[in-house]
């Protein structure tokens, strides 16, 4: 096993970029554009203006986070793209209502 | 894995599948959900070859020396030299190990076939939780983090790598939010540069404050006669103690907001102060008869009224 130095390092907020252009998203996530645009079609993730054509598409940071763990629980468990999409959106939900218990239980 | 010695192949492809969904870090609430989820992939990974697993069951409780996996017994076989560890990135084989531990499984070979990697030049991304607490969002961090992978070692067999990284915590980040450290991921077997690092926060829990999104709350007791005659009290914020006045004639449950003192993110959050009026547990004599006096005075006062009572 070896042990490297200790670096200082500081790094960028993903979600805090307003806008990635398609062709950085897909950079990100090691993914041709085609299945990003293949998420887009499922509801995964939504460029910031849908209406142009896909060429021109920008879109928010947590846009790159939303595509690696669709990728993850695809890869990982299974499941095929709508599958994917339903489960995140469901996740979503779980996270919200644990909060609000969080919040409720702790009075 | 929970199931019985004698489970059929099926009975440990349903469990592993199980086991996989309930933690996947993704999916997962627990804060070793990684770990577990490795140890999960690494049994099935053992269990699923009738070879090893007849292996595995002659040794009985014996083959899982540590706490971290697996250990293989001193007979396994030439070239196994797995360490056990966690895994950051990913790989295209099903159980989120990387390909270097597949390989190894799959051929039980010296040698590294690394097929997967042939197809990109880059370095797999990694991702790590860090845990920070409220105050750390609000005035920025430092952070040693120790991170453990299984690179090729320069005999071409895999090895443990522990990293350790300083990293400074942006000031104005939020729960769940990540921080993406250009090049810090797994370095490239093909040469080309390293994956990056993705760092997701998570809060601790606080004793006083919680949080939600940007805004933080914070529930304030004050006395009755602050709440009907009004004062000005001391509050305590993540950025320090500061001076509120409380209105005249508050009521318990009565929020104030103070505008941009919640996490400091771009569109800061607010601070809002939730009023709750509590009384001492007993009354001195005098204090009982000021009460009762006040009884007197305001009996006209029907909190209830509403309520038909």
């Amino acid at each position: 096993m070896g042990n490297e130095i200790i670096n200082i390092i500081s790094g960028v907020i993903v979600e805090e970029d307003d806008s990635v252009s398609l062709s950085t998203l897909c950079r990100r996530c090691s993914l041709p554009s085609e299945q990003v645009i293949g998420m887009v079609d499922q509801g995964i993730i939504e460029p910031l203006e849908p209406q142009v054509s896909s060429t021109y598409w920008q879109f928010s940071g947590d846009s790159i986070i939303r595509v690696q763990e669709a990728i993850r629980l695809q890869r990982d468990l299974g499941i095929n793209l709508p599958g994917t999409a339903l489960a995140l959106e469901l996740l979503d939900e779980v996270k919200a209502l644990r909060q609000q218990v969080g919040f409720l239980q702790r009075d | 894995m929970g199931i019985a010695k004698g489970a059929s192949q099926d009975e440990i492809k349903r469990s592993y599948r199980k086991l996989a969904r309930k933690y996947h870090p993704d999916v997962s609430k627990e804060k070793d959900s990684e770990e577990r989820f490795k140890e999960v992939g690494e049994a099935y990974e053992v269990l699923k070859d009738p070879e090893k697993r007849a292996a595995y069951d002659q040794l009985g409780a014996n083959w899982k020396a540590g706490q971290n996996g697996f250990q293989p017994p001193p007979d396994w076989g030439s070239g196994f030299e797995f360490h056990g560890g966690g895994f950051t990135g990913g790989s295209e084989n099903g159980a989120g190990f990387s390909d270097f531990f597949s390989s190894l499984f799959g051929q039980r070979a010296g040698g590294f076939q690394g097929t997967h990697q042939a197809q990109h030049t880059q370095g797999e991304d990694s991702h790590a939780k860090v845990f920070i607490d409220l105050e750390d969002a609000y005035h920025g961090a430092s952070r040693s983090l120790s991170l453990r992978s299984t690179v090729l070692g320069k005999d071409g067999r895999p090895e443990v790598q522990t990293r350790t990284l300083n990293i400074k915590i942006p000031k104005g980040v939020r729960e769940g939010q990540n921080i993406r450290l250009k090049g810090q991921g797994s370095p490239s077997v093909a040469g080309g540069k390293a994956g990056d690092l993705y760092l997701k926060v998570e809060f601790n829990p606080h004793s006083i404050y919680k949080v939600e999104g940007a805004d933080v709350s914070l529930e304030l007791p004050i006395t009755p006669w602050e709440a009907a005659l009004g004062a000005k009290v001391q509050v305590p914020t993540p950025a320090g103690k500061i001076d509120l006045k409380i209105p005249l004639g508050t009521s318990s449950g009565k929020r104030m907001r103070l505008k941009g003192r919640g996490i400091p993110t771009k569109m800061a959050g607010d601070f809002y102060i939730i009023l709750e009026i509590v009384l001492p547990d007993k009354l001195s004599d005098k204090e009982r008869s000021l009460y009762e006096a006040l009884q007197q005075e305001a009996g006209s006062f029907n909190p209830r009224v509403k309520l038909g009572v």
